[in-house]
């Protein structure tokens, strides 16, 4: 069993890693009855002995002492993380994960990337080898942070670049939430796309996040729930977006709606990976079976159902609206509709008792709805993972390389140049030691490189005009 | 003569668990509709074939698990033990943390020499346990990084370590031929799928069920039968019989394999056949390439001698008759003595190479098999695989001219020059089997 250890960088990334937590604690609880620290658990936590002095060597086998995160929390303002510290997970993370400053990053890149960079970088790096030595077999990073401020978007590139440099053999998985248009941050087009540089050049996998999509799904949550359209109670624990967690939270915070649909991404993400089932995807496959080309390796994700009706009985028709939903563009986590697109790769990761005929019987069903690259027309990669997430008898969470994606870069950087045509705030970040124009005009060019690549596609459908000529042999 | 079974990867030890269970249900559960003396026969060479004799007296299964990620291993060591019927020795396996990543590459220029020996170390374990060795068994599937990167490796390891042992390769589809192997014998998930959705009537398929049909199949093959005419023992070599029959040419060793019949276990108490019906059908579903016995193909006849020469020379045309290098059938059950085989010998299903009786064997046992009062499988080598073996290298093909995922394997070592090889050898074989 491999393990995986989670770096939540800035306000976003500590507050969707803080769910996180309290939903895969949730889920193994659900699980695990007996109390025992198994390998599902050992993939995401340590068991400590806390009563032993000092840092308390890893117990490996036996019952659960005490479960301690595979984390590192980063961020340059105390509040998010000493709130984490005093709410209920306090006792899941160990002082020594932590890294914190006082000031902030004033929602400047440059200041992240450059100036606490170069500040906490042993320090960083020490705690990362530290967390690494607890890893009897570390398979994966998964970075978490926002795009469109400054600790997050700058720290956190600074510690992929470590990641990559310290640890090259282990994946990196970076879930970064892209800022909307109307963000009240008027520097996150610098911010995004400076730090889009990085996520090109340095992550094996990125799972785009926007905030606006979120916000629609909560949103078409609450409808369905107030409307009283629905026939049956919908099981209060099953919604995507609910924090029946290890924490009772009696009044949620605004965001822990939008958090919980990102923590619940991850959790799928990694679940055939803590538990069993008839057809495994570990990550490095999903690395491998998504990313054709290695700069292109942004995914699409979505998540269903979005909530579970209190009734027992699945027909088959309410699964199968399970796969045709994680299609809908109002199921997908980033403003895009993928099936006007063009499909590079996809994988359909299913939790709970689903069967290989049904999984399919609905590609079979959905692929001529769809456009595949020429030479990929069979481009699914599928998974089967035996055990459900809480609440819900099955789920799907749909990954998809798509140049869907496109449209969401584009904006981004028409946004960008229209601060950087008239120099706005520039010399904020100039002023940084490091800093230099051309860090700018390096990374919008690579992010329209990336765009350019991704028009190619859409131009040629992805392959040669005709069908390549067989090699011939000579009879 | 005992087989030596490596399981490989996630498939090969879900699809080897089957398969010994197949056979262990067959040996315990079932009568066998002939003589006491017949069913000792048969179970007693069964046992020795597959199984060894421990002192708790539940038989362990003769094999070697490799996977390079735990769970599976586990899940298949636990679920043979709680059968109570048979069990898998407790240190005949090994495994890594990490997986493959479905990276042939990694597979083979990584996990394989990383861990040759110690893999070796278990199958040389195994090898010493048989009193004669009859060969090896590998199972795995072409599509994953394990099956397909490490199963390569650790066949050529085989063939290194076993020089004279007979090696056969039970592949799922999609890709690969090995040099090493003495014999690949296909399945294709798909077909599979279809049996059961069709014959068997099953609405919610699980892999499962399919690794259930495939080991059916595997068993119908691999129980003990009789070779000679007139047999009086069990044959001991069943490996290098195969071989020997199906085998003429090292450039031609692809099998496919049919078994009929095939239905849901509660109607085979309603069901009779006849043996000339089954083997009529199962000669039409050779010459038809059906897959099934269900949507056979009944205008494909074979060319009469002195008719025009058909289309077999255009290296395009995929053709519908199906010419076939050898062919082995095997009858289990009830009178087998009368099953007439004189069709299978008709010359005009053959290719010229071989004598037609030597293209043509049969192997019986009055035992029934896995309850099924009469069963006729078919091994053929002939161009049951061409087609989706020619799809697979237009589809592969058409993402290597696009240099998709090519970056993936060169991070191991793999270079474009070892795709153009791996490309250039299929064609030969997709060659050489179009222009039977």
């Amino acid at each position: 069993m491999t393990q995986s250890v989670v770096v939540q960088v800035g306000q976003c990334g500590n507050q969707v890693g803080c769910r996180f937590w309290d939903l895969a604690l949730r889920e193994h609880a659900a699980v695990n009855k007996k109390g025992i620290y198994d390998e599902a658990l050992s993939s995401f936590f340590r068991n400590v002995d806390t009563r032993s002095a000092g840092d308390g060597p890893g117990i490996y086998k036996g019952k659960i002492c005490s479960l301690k995160a595979r984390a590192l929390l980063i961020d340059m303002e105390e509040g998010v993380v000493n709130e984490i510290l005093q709410g209920p997970l306090r006792d899941v993370f160990d002082s020594k994960q932590l890294i914190t400053d006082v000031s902030g990053s004033g929602n400047n890149w440059a200041v992240g990337h450059k100036v606490y960079g170069c500040q906490y970088q042993e320090n960083i790096v020490e705690k990362l080898r530290k967390t690494a030595e607890h890893c009897d077999c570390l398979q994966c990073f998964f970075v978490i942070h926002s795009m469109g401020g400054g600790t997050g978007s700058g720290l956190g590139t600074f510690v992929l670049n470590l990641l990559e440099d310290e640890f090259p053999e282990v994946y990196r998985f970076v879930t970064a939430v892209y800022p909307s248009g109307e963000d009240d941050v008027i520097t996150s087009p610098y911010n995004s796309v400076l730090a889009m540089k990085e996520l090109n050049e340095h992550a094996d996998c990125v799972l785009p996040i926007e905030n606006e999509s979120l916000f629609d799904i909560v949103n078409k949550i609450h409808q369905m729930m107030n409307s009283g359209k629905l026939g049956s109670t919908v099981k209060p624990n099953s919604l995507v977006t609910s924090s029946a967690g290890i924490t009772k939270a009696v009044q949620e915070k605004p965001f822990d709606a939008m958090n919980n649909i990102v923590a619940n991404l991850l959790l799928n993400l990694t679940s055939s990976a803590r538990f069993e089932g008839s057809l495994n995807m570990d990550l490095n496959e999903i690395s491998m079976n998504l990313v054709p080309f290695p700069r292109l390796h942004y995914l699409v994700s979505s998540l269903t159902p979005l909530y579970t009706l209190a009734d027992v009985n699945v027909p088959s028709r309410r699964l199968d609206q399970m796969f045709s939903d994680a299609f809908s563009r109002d199921h997908q986590l980033i403003q895009a509709d993928p099936k006007h697109s063009l499909y590079l790769a996809c994988a359909l990761l299913v939790r709970g008792n689903v069967q290989v005929s049904d999984l399919r019987r609905n590609i079979e069903r959905l692929k001529p709805s769809l456009h595949f690259v020429s030479w990929n027309q069979e481009g699914w990669k599928t998974g089967l993972c035996s055990v459900p997430p809480v609440g819900h008898s099955h789920s799907l969470l749909a990954l998809a390389n798509n140049t869907c994606v496109k449209p969401t870069f584009m904006e981004l950087r028409d946004r960008f140049m229209r601060l950087y045509k008239k120099k706005a705030h520039l010399h904020h970040y100039l002023q940084v030691d490091g800093m230099e124009q051309s860090c700018f005009s390096e990374a919008v060019l690579s992010l329209s490189d990336l765009i350019e690549e991704y028009n190619e596609l859409d131009a040629t459908k992805g392959g040669p005009r005709a069908d390549p000529s067989r090699l011939k042999i000579a009879v | 003569m005992s087989l030596v079974t490596v399981q490989l990867g996630q498939c090969g030890n879900q699809i080897g668990r089957e398969v010994f269970n197949a056979i262990c249900s067959d040996v315990h559960g079932t009568h066998g509709l002939c003589s006491k003396k017949e069913n000792e026969s048969y179970h007693d060479a069964c046992k020795e074939r597959f199984f060894i004799e421990a002192e708790s007296g539940v038989p362990v299964a003769r094999a070697v698990l490799v996977d390079m990620e735990p769970k599976v291993i586990s899940q298949t060591l636990s679920i043979a033990a709680k059968s109570g019927y048979w069990k898998y020795d407790d240190h005949s396996h090994f495994c890594q943390k990490q997986g493959s990543g479905n990276n042939w590459a990694n597979g083979y220029t990584v996990h394989g020499p990383r861990h040759k020996e110690a893999i070796m170390n278990l199958v040389q374990k195994e090898a010493e346990k048989c009193d004669r060795l009859g060969g090896f068994f590998t199972i795995m599937s072409m599509a994953g990084g394990t099956g397909s990167g490490l199963g390569a490796f650790v066949t050529q390891c085989l063939r290194d370590a076993f020089p004279s042992s007979f090696i056969l390769n039970h592949v799922i589809w999609p890709y690969g031929t090995g040099e090493s192997s003495d014999a690949l014998l296909v399945h294709e998930n798909d077909v599979i799928h279809k049996i059961c959705a069709q014959l068997m009537h099953m609405k919610q398929i699980s892999f499962k069920d399919v690794n259930q049909v495939i080991a059916h199949q595997l068993g119908s093959v691999f129980q003990p039968t009789y070779t000679a005419e007139d047999g009086i023992h069990y044959s001991r070599n069943p490996l290098g019989d195969l071989m020997e029959t199906l085998v003429p040419h090292p450039e031609f060793k692809m099998l496919g394999l049919r078994n009929i019949p095939q239905m849901p276990e509660n109607s085979l108490a309603y069901s009779t056949f006849s043996w000339p019906g089954l083997i009529k059908h199962l000669r039409q579903m050779l010459i038809a390439n059906a897959k099934m016995e269900e949507g056979i193909d009944w205008q494909v006849q074979p060319p009469r001698p002195g008719s025009s020469v058909p289309s077999s020379h255009s290296t395009n045309k995929l053709l519908h008759f199906n010419t076939s290098i050898a062919n082995l059938v095997i009858l289990r059950g009830k009178d087998t003595h009368s099953a007439d085989l004189g069709s299978f010998r008709d010359p005009s299903l053959y290719t010229s190479w071989l004598n037609p009786q030597d293209a043509f064997s049969a192997w019986k046992t009055p035992r029934a098999f896995n309850k099924y009062e009469k069963s006729a499988s078919l091994v053929s080598n002939s161009q049951f695989l061409l087609k989706p073996l020619d799809n697979v290298v237009r589809k592969a093909w058409n993402m290597f001219a696009s240099k998709a995922y090519v970056h993936q394997y060169t991070k191991y070592g793999i270079e474009e020059e070892d795709f153009l090889d791996s490309f250039t050898a299929l064609e030969q074989v997709i060659s050489s089997y179009t222009i039977l």
